[in-house]
């Protein structure tokens, strides 16, 4: 692994501040933003460890970071925290994660029809944390930004709020919610430069680029990977400071969750 | 004769103004766009990170990376956008969306929606319920007036877990329209054929008229 800052492995306590850096030292510090394109998902996973927490985009089957997530369930870490909106569905996606076992807890808005999920909580091996979906992203583009927490008034008076200090302004409820970090995000873009300036594709970029910038290692799966320039700087939808990984992967299944249609006219 | 679900699509078009940003629940309330005139200059929001959502594709022209809250393929209108779920829990939390329409378990006489979690049940999740029904501007929620076990949804209280306090301001069921008042539920129109004493016996709370 040539990202030698890269340190941040198993669980350990959320920071939602940066930690300042002194300039009193011999060399300047190393960045992170000098080689990021790696060949393999072996080399892509290298420091996840048992314990991680890891945030994965996708919005059901819809953006998800194939190579990545069978990687992860290959490499045989456990012990997960997975911080995702769903968790995959049909047996497909991170459906794989909770057939293996190796998520002890999840943080999430939905579980719906997905019955690996269902099973794992009638178990007992997958503890479950609710979050409106609004309030899930909120958290994490709060860790991402620097804000260690946040009003809002959605779930105020509903269980969301239990145990949560909550606030009057404007004369309307609002509840405090906490900021939202991970380890690692595994997330899918249409197209990444080489400094990871990202363009994602219709709905599947969802949580993804959020997911970067809340995470102390990003790694991307990108269909495809261009030389820097090749974007326009216009049209970059997320800026390479929040990409630390880039894995180019060309082939995806792209499953279909729901597979509406009406006739075309004749 | 109670309303169809098409014709209470029909009816729910109705309430909805030109040039306003909508966001349809998933089942019964998405039936909705197809009864709105297209001039009417309608937008319609999906959570998961679309606005200017379009009807089903046509078939063979279906894209798994373009699907709406419900993960149903769809298609984008001219003048859409795609964003990313910050951007679009912040136009629903900001009073940003016009009207959501909603299917519910429960809602009470004083506006409170339960539509996501049944006591005893199995955990559904909550995805955007709970953001929707609190941020938007106006709620409708769409229903049928009683249970499949012919228990009333409209209550003076919920019993079931709550969506969001006080949010809804009319309902919409195979019966009639009810307004929520500062007083409670308001009669506002029956279905043709349905007796304002059939609404009554059906509705767990007192109804105005």
């Amino acid at each position: 692994m040539r990202d030698a800052d890269a340190d941040a492995g198993a669980a350990k306590e959320p920071r939602y501040l940066p930690r300042r850096m002194s300039l009193a030292t011999a060399s300047p510090p190393t960045g992170r933003h000098q080689h990021k394109v790696v060949a393999t998902v072996e080399e892509a996973l290298a420091d996840v460890k048992d314990g991680a927490r890891i945030m994965v985009g996708g919005f059901g089957l819809s953006g998800n970071a194939e190579a990545l997530i069978a990687g992860v369930v290959k490499k045989g870490v456990k012990d997960l925290t997975l911080i995702s909106n769903n968790a995959g569905n049909l047996g497909k996606g991170l459906n794989a994660w909770l057939e293996a076992g190796i998520v002890r807890r999840f943080i999430g808005s939905y579980i719906g029809t997905n019955e690996a999920l269902h099973r794992a909580m009638a178990a007992g091996t997958v503890e479950v944390e609710m979050t409106p979906q609004g309030t899930f992203i909120e958290r994490i583009r709060a860790a991402g930004a620097g804000i260690p927490a946040f009003f809002t008034p959605t779930g105020a008076g509903t269980v969301v709020a239990e145990g949560k200090e909550t606030r009057v302004f404007d004369g309307r409820e609002h509840v405090l919610e906490s900021a939202l970090h991970a380890d690692f995000a595994l997330v899918r873009a249409r197209k990444a430069d080489r400094f990871g300036n990202l363009r994602f594709y219709r709905t599947a970029r969802n949580f993804s680029p959020v997911m970067c910038s809340a995470a102390s290692v990003s790694i991307v799966e990108a269909d495809e990977i261009v030389e820097n320039g090749a974007i326009d700087p216009d049209d970059v939808h997320l800026p390479g400071i929040f990409v630390h990984r880039l894995l180019e992967v060309r082939e995806h299944e792209d499953a279909f969750e729901y597979r509406n249609t009406r006739k075309r006219p004749a | 004769m109670v309303w169809s679900k098409e014709q209470m699509a029909a009816r729910a078009a109705q309430e909805i103004g030109a040039g306003s940003i909508v966001n349809l629940g998933i089942g019964l309330p998405t039936m909705v766009a197809d009864y709105l005139p297209a001039d009417l200059g309608v937008w319609f929001h999906s959570e998961n990170g679309l606005l200017g959502m379009g009807p089903f594709p046509y078939e063979g022209d279906e894209d798994s990376q373009i699907i709406n809250a419900g993960k149903q393929t769809v298609t984008i209108v001219p003048g859409g956008s795609i964003f990313d779920s910050a951007a679009s829990f912040g136009m629903i939390r900001g009073r940003h969306v016009d009207l959501a329409i909603l299917g519910a378990m429960q809602i009470a006489a004083n506006g409170d929606l339960a539509n996501w979690a049944i006591p005893g049940g199995k955990v559904m999740g909550i995805g955007g319920a709970m953001d929707l029904a609190s941020g938007a501007k106006r709620i409708l929620v769409m229903t049928t007036h009683v249970t499949n076990k012919g228990e009333p949804k409209l209550v003076e209280r919920c019993t079931y877990p709550l969506t969001a306090k006080g949010c809804v301001n009319r309902i919409l069921s195979e019966l009639a329209v009810i307004d929520v008042t500062p007083e409670g539920f308001r009669l506002v129109e029956l279905a043709p054929g349905v007796s304002e004493a059939e609404v009554r016996q059906k509705t767990g709370a007192p109804l105005a008229v």
